[in-house]
């Protein structure tokens, strides 16, 4: 097993731990506004260390250059529509539930 | 100068265009060159080819940056699956308002994005002289307020000799 192949599987391996960590996430947290943040982390980590881990194994072709486009379209895309989420939900009138209120400008 | 950014639009499609297809014969090819004209052809058409590549000019620092955020992503990241796995979860949410110092609206969505990008936090409302940002704990919000990345993206800006980009 190459160095290359052992780096790869690493990475797959961490970033879908991370996918599940983020499952998990999705689960267990309270509100609406902290799972998204969950979500987040499958769109980050998640996705580019799979991702970067299989652009490892297809090594220098085609394939490599199709990955890294995914990656790039996920990590522009990921924000917007995490953003547009929580917009509506604020829209359609969904309080965020906050721990304290230290802050005076918050509403 | 027309010429110039068509020109350039047309090499950056057709390389896309062989990256995609991966065909190289002489049939497959000439349909991604008819493919491409017609692609510039439309973008002319429609008015959206800039000839001052202003848009562009942003991406000078903009590696550098990358490398950065990605290091951010990572460490906060592990922090929020700890926060996560923890039995007793420690959520600490509140709302809070951040400045924003890019003039530029490119640099500002950079400066979202990359908010929202980083888990842990979230930007919810944009208004023109900052975000509301929501954030899941005091390390977080913590990280927002001392303003590390709207420096940083302010800086970015700064690095375009061309100003007043809208």
């Amino acid at each position: 097993m190459s160095i290359v192949d052992l780096l790869s599987w690493a990475l797959i391996i961490f970033g879908s731990s991370f996918c599940i960590i983020a499952g998990v996430g999705v689960l267990r947290l309270p509100d609406y506004f902290s799972r998204i943040h969950a979500v987040g982390i499958l769109d980050s980590l998640g996705a580019g260390a799979l991702i970067l881990g299989l652009m490892l194994q297809a090594g220098f072709t085609l394939i490599t250059i199709k990955l890294f486009l995914i990656l790039v379209i996920i990590v522009i895309t990921g924000p917007t529509a995490t953003h547009a989420l929580a917009r509506a939900a604020l829209d359609s009138g969904l309080t965020a539930e906050l721990d304290e209120e230290n802050d005076p400008s918050s509403n | 100068m027309m010429y110039h950014s068509m020109v350039i639009a047309a090499f950056g499609l057709m390389l896309l265009w062989l990256s995609l297809s991966g065909y190289f014969n002489f049939l497959q090819v000439s349909f991604g060159i008819l493919s491409t004209f017609f692609v510039v052809w439309l973008t002319i058409h429609l008015k959206l080819l800039t000839t001052d590549g202003a848009r562009l000019q942003i991406l000078r620092g903009y590696p550098l940056y990358l490398v950065w955020l990605t290091w951010e992503i990572i460490v906060s990241n592990i922090l929020l699956a700890k926060i996560i796995l923890a039995p007793k979860m420690e959520l600490h949410r509140q709302i809070i308002h951040t400045k924003a110092n890019q003039s530029s609206d490119l640099a500002k969505a950079i400066y979202a994005n990359s908010i929202t990008l980083t888990p842990g936090t979230l930007t919810v409302d944009v208004d023109p002289d900052g975000f509301t940002v929501h954030s899941m704990a005091k390390t977080f919000a913590d990280d927002i307020c001392s303003d590390k990345m709207n420096e940083r993206v302010a800086k970015l800006e700064r690095l375009s000799t061309v100003d007043n980009v809208k």
